[in-house]
């Protein structure tokens, strides 16, 4: 009998000097953080994101374990959503509860995006968010497990509209795809442009995705506006500025690509988008840092990344660097130290994740260069002026996101 | 002047624009009907084949220096071939199958097709520049018309009015249209009716591909381009009436009219007026307007 109380007083004086001897072990469930990567992977966006989100992401991944050596295992999965926000909304149910995907990462699209959260906000887990541009994510239908990286539909104007306006573009056009982004980004840019001094003298709403824009190009011309705005994306916008060009509309009328990705410029050329401004929250050409990390991940998508890409990478660093911090992969606690550490790396200096999950960074208005302009591979922007942060996205006073105390 | 609230000047330029894109769809459709109205196959693969022909078009230039003019040719004649392959080695055995038999293998093709393109070319696809010769345009004073829309315009009905007189009107079409009705009494004729009709085919989808090189200056050149186009054009075949060769160009121009307007009075609908079209075609008149009943 001593020797049996002797032996259960030895084996709990181990038990309890166990975790003295393994020294501040995160508390990572199953000792995995695990990533899903919910995309584009074939459809209108899988340049923009897609298949290079991934790698970004993997790439993210291999830095960190390199660099922060952490002492837990990442690991990482990725679908196709094909922009359904019914597809979505069961893979992310599926990777939650049988995968044990702890954050889901890029969601372009915001039908996509704004599925996901719920459910990721349901399960308290993290998501991502960096493909999709709306404002509702961090605004009216924000939550506390949410955070919103690269750019959103109120940045993009602040650049573009303000900077065309102040050039002398003072009436405006609107060719609009007949849609929720399309409708809010003609929104969003009318307020600025009225705001700037500028006039607004009508739009034309096209049918979403159109082919044949030279009706509404026509509309545009007999309006007399200085500027025809194209709040429309991806390939619409392609092809409205490729029949611009065509019916000799530009150069005497000055189009303003509302939502242009560097993927767009490349695939147009700059003989087409030569002189145009847009709004961007990264250009790999900027400065060393950027130039560093988009020549590697050049050399394994043989691209140069967009903003989308980049961002990607630049919110998994920062979510991992939580999760070491916090010690946990539990949301609120990560999302807690990621409110909590500024974001320094080569996408943003001194960004900052707000109470609504705005990362707050500078965006930078480019114009793109003449083809003369251009000496060396994707070298295709000019940087016209940086727009701080807290210019660029919607001040908290004006939020609608019920985490905004006022 | 004005016409419903619409400058007249503008209104013309709208149908001029009409009149380009009508052109373009009955040159798609006329292909459509061609291989319809005489090998009974409902060719889903018709929008990856056109897009092929812009693809092709595109690589020529890119990566040979193959000019447009010679494109305008070759690839008609390299995806046609391709299209002859097709039909010999898989659509010949469906013939005296349901017609839904050879709309899943197309569809199923078009599917395969595109992916492949999709993959080795990305979805933002490529600019074709306009060839030199027609760059700039005409200002007509209520509109700055395009030389290549122009040309575009004349070029379709040129080509779809002489496959027209081909099938309608030469030895050649009479054969095509009797290899049709009866094969086993024309084969007793001596004409070798399988070689016929895989010519056929390689023809209609040679269209295809020619409508292919026309749009690639006008449109960015990419994997979804035939998808997006494709369900539009059936509905212009289907109105026009399935496997008429003068229905399918008439209605192709005529819808691309009526698009025009559509466009200016209610944008918003023009992508839905075609359909409204057919389904008011198909009450009252099911084979279509110039459709034969079977």
């Amino acid at each position: 009998m001593k020797r049996r109380i002797l032996g259960s007083a030895i084996a709990a004086a181990v038990l309890a000097m166990q975790p003295a001897l393994v020294p501040a072990a995160t508390n990572v469930s199953d000792g995995v953080v695990k990533l899903g990567v919910l995309t584009d992977m074939s459809g209108t966006y899988s340049d923009l994101s897609g298949p290079g989100a991934v790698e970004a992401t993997k790439m993210a991944i291999e830095d960190f374990i390199a660099k922060e050596k952490p002492d837990f295992k990442i690991e990482m999965i990725s679908a196709d959503h094909q922009n359904k926000a019914d597809i979505s909304a069961n893979k992310a149910r599926e990777w939650f509860d049988t995968a044990k995907v702890d954050t889901i990462v890029d969601l372009v699209t915001t039908s996509t995006a704004l599925a996901v959260m719920k459910v990721a906000q349901e399960k308290n887990r993290i998501s991502l968010v960096n493909g999709a541009g709306s404002t509702p994510i961090t605004n009216e239908q924000c939550n506390e497990t949410t955070v919103h990286w690269a750019y959103d539909t109120y940045a993009l104007p602040v650049g573009t509209a303000k900077a065309v306006v102040k050039q002398g573009g003072k009436t405006w056009y609107f060719i609009t795809a007949d849609y929720a982004f399309g409708h809010s980004l003609e929104k969003n840019t009318s307020e600025v442009v009225t705001k700037s001094g500028g006039k607004v003298l009508g739009s034309v709403r096209h049918p979403f995705p159109g082919s044949d824009f030279s009706s509404f190009l026509l509309s545009a011309q007999s309006s007399g506006a200085q500027v025809i705005g194209l709040a429309n994306a991806g390939s619409d916008t392609i092809n409205s500025i490729k029949q611009a060009k065509e019916f000799g509309i530009t150069p005497k009328q000055t189009l303003a690509g509302l939502l242009m990705f560097i993927s767009d410029v490349h695939s147009l050329g700059l003989e087409a988008t030569q002189g145009m401004y847009l709004t961007t929250g990264f250009y790999w050409d900027r400065n060393d840092e950027t130039r560093a990390w988009s020549k590697r991940y050049f050399e394994r998508m043989k691209r140069m990344p967009t903003m989308v890409q980049a961002g990607d990478y630049s919110a998994v660093y920062h979510y991992l660097k939580a999760v070491k911090a916090a010690g946990t992969d539990e949301a609120k606690a990560v999302m807690a130290k990621m409110r909590e550490m500024p974001v320094n790396d080569f996408f943003a200096k001194n960004g900052k994740v707000r109470v609504d999950g705005r990362m707050v960074h500078d965006m930078y208005l480019v114009q793109v260069k003449k083809p003369s302009e251009s000496k060396y591979p994707w070298d295709y922007y000019t940087i016209r002026e940086t727009i701080p942060g807290d210019e660029a996205f919607i001040p908290l006073s004006e939020s609608k996101c019920p985490l905004v105390k006022k | 002047m004005d016409i419903f609230g619409i400058p007249i000047q503008a209104l013309m330029g709208q149908l001029l624009i009409g009149l380009i894109n009508g052109s373009f769809y009955a040159i798609l459709s006329l292909g459509l009907a061609i291989i319809f109205g005489l090998l009974n196959i409902i060719n889903f693969a018709h929008g990856a084949l056109y897009m092929m022909g812009a693809f092709v078009s595109w690589i020529g230039l890119t990566y040979l220096g193959i000019n447009y003019w010679v494109a305008l040719i070759a690839s008609p004649v390299v995806v046609g071939c391709l299209g002859m392959l097709i039909e010999r080695t898989m659509l010949k055995h469906l013939y005296r199958l349901d017609h839904l038999y050879g709309l899943l293998l197309t569809f199923g093709l078009a599917l395969i097709i595109e992916g492949l393109f999709r993959y080795q070319f990305g979805i933002s696809g490529a600019s074709y520049p306009v060839p030199e010769l027609l760059s700039g345009g005409f200002n007509l004073g209520f509109m700055f018309l395009p030389k290549y829309r122009a040309w575009v315009v004349l070029v379709s009905l040129v080509v779809c009015f002489g496959s027209w007189f081909i099938i309608e009107r030469t030895k050649l079409g009479s054969y095509l249209r009797a290899g049709t009705e009866n094969p086993q009494l024309l084969q007793a004729f001596g004409i070798n009716v399988p070689l016929m009709i895989t010519l056929t085919y390689g023809f209609g989808v040679g269209l295809a591909a020619f409508a292919g090189v026309l749009a690639a200056p006008v449109f960015q050149v990419n994997p979804v381009m035939g998808s997006n186009l494709i369900i539009v054009v059936f509905a212009v075949v289907v109105i026009g009436g399935m496997g008429s060769i003068m229905g399918s160009i008439v209605t192709g121009v005529g819808l691309g009219l009526v698009e025009g307007l559509t466009k200016v009075f209610y944008p918003e609908a023009s992508s839905v007026v075609i359909f409204v079209i057919m389904g008011i075609v198909l009450l009252l008149r099911p084979a279509g307007l110039f459709g034969r009943e079977r």
